[in-house]
């Protein structure tokens, strides 16, 4: 599994990837939507992207929506990783087009939580 | 630090006394942890003086708080994923099918601060319409249950599996946290229960929850408690457990059958009847069961992602 870190601080960047990577996720990194979506044009799509609310350039609403019309892209699960937390705006992503949404400050038990209601963690065999 | 012998073989004592939960040798760590905020409230400096106070001064008060601080689990929203697919997917139109009456009773059993009762009660909102849906949620702990009535949980309870979709349809922000909505919370009724003891009025029931829980009994205590909950559950119910534990060799009363990517368990299944509806009889078709990992993402339509505003 890959994933793309879209958030324009490199400390935050930084700790989501190691929380991806502890969950067996190849990160890479974007500083922004536009960075994000340059990046997306030169190679193959990850499967999760994990995207910032509030950045320059692009934020992440506006990637959020542009994936969403990328057909290139369709295959690529959009989870919002950010401190916005009103009721509204998880609404306004999840219109948009964002598939989750988490909102920080987030423990990695959280995190697997999600991937694991996205699909993206291997399935444990029942007993 | 940790606890010294004498402290954890008096507090597993207890617990297993009161609860029939095991603590075996390597949970010290646990009874530390849990016990520690008890001792630091009493104005001891550690859980050895705590629980040596609490040995020389026996109170029942005090020993029910000691087993309510062990007994009390972590728990998330749709914990597994895989049993809530299976309710909605195969158990609830096998329900329905069975022609069962117009009340589907489900028995959420050891469950802690509400999660799991409030996540049936989710899984299910388009499936079984209210007023017909009734969740019977019981814990030992009379702690728990008080949170789990209030239906308010914090930012970091609600990011621990709370699907976004639901999050929004079903929630909505108290203050810095989020309380469950009143017609989620009118489908579950909290009630304490020991799970050792005579089933919990409310049933017989259809489907019980009862995950993550045997691991914690001796096999003379599984057997008892599983023995409980066949005579709870109607000819043809269906038992959910964790996804480490099972009947198997353990009682024999249930028959496994595999939903999807989940195991449940099946007291007195009528012969040869299909286990699961196929779409064409069914006056209601089950949605497509998910597959993990065989499909891509944004084509799952599950209802616990899908739900809402897609």
């Amino acid at each position: 599994m890959r994933a793309l870190v879209i958030d324009d601080s490199r400390t935050m960047r930084r700790i989501v990837a190691r929380t991806l990577h502890d969950l067996g996720f190849e990160t890479l990194e974007a500083e922004h939507g536009q960075h994000a979506l340059d990046m997306l044009a030169e190679g193959p799509a990850p499967d999760l992207a994990c995207i910032d609310w509030n950045m320059p350039v692009m934020d992440g609403l506006t990637f959020v929506m542009q994936a969403r019309a990328n057909p290139d892209l369709r295959g690529m699960t959009l989870m919002m990783v950010t401190t916005e937390s009103e009721q509204s705006q998880i609404v306004r992503a999840l219109a948009a087009g964002a598939h989750e949404y988490l909102i920080k400050p987030f423990s990695t038990d959280a995190v697997r939580d999600k991937l694991e209601l996205l699909g993206l963690l291997p399935v444990e065999e029942h007993a | 630090m940790t606890v010294s012998a004498g402290t954890f073989a008096f507090v597993a004592d207890l617990v297993r006394r009161r609860s029939a939960i095991v603590l075996e040798p390597g949970k010290e760590y646990l009874v530390e942890s849990r016990l520690l905020p008890l001792a630091r409230d009493a104005g001891h400096a550690d859980v050895d003086a705590y629980v040596s106070r609490v040995r020389r001064a026996p109170d029942e008060a005090v020993h029910d708080a000691v087993v309510e601080a062990l007994t009390t689990n972590e728990t998330s929203w749709f914990r597994d994923v895989g049993p809530f697919d299976a309710l909605r997917d195969h158990i609830v139109p096998a329900w329905r099918d069975a022609g069962r009456g117009t009340r589907l009773r489900v028995w959420s059993a050891a469950c802690s601060t509400g999660q799991e009762p409030y996540s049936i009660a989710m899984a299910l909102a388009d499936h079984v319409p209210a007023p017909g849906l009734d969740v019977l949620a019981t814990d030992l702990s009379e702690q728990v249950l008080e949170r789990a009535r209030r239906g308010l949980y914090s930012q970091l309870e609600v990011n621990r599996g709370m699907p976004a979709p639901l999050l929004v349809r079903h929630l909505t922000r108290v203050g810095s946290g989020w309380q469950v909505a009143d017609d989620v919370r009118r489908a579950v009724t909290f009630r304490r229960h020991n799970l050792l003891d005579a089933p919990p009025v409310g049933g017989p029931f259809d489907i019980v929850f009862l995950r993550n829980v045997l691991i914690y009994f001796d096999p003379v205590a599984k057997r008892a408690v599983l023995e409980r909950v066949r005579g709870a559950l109607r000819p043809g119910g269906w038992l959910v457990l964790g996804a480490a534990e099972t009947t198997v060799g353990v009682h024999d009363g249930f028959e496994r059958v595999v939903l999807g990517r989940t195991a449940v368990y099946r007291v007195g299944a009528p012969a040869r009847q299909p286990l699961i509806p196929s779409p064409a009889s069914s006056p209601v078709a089950p949605r497509p069961p998910v597959t993990a990992g065989t499909a891509p993402v944004s084509t799952v339509p599950t209802t616990i992602r899908g739900a809402g505003l897609r």
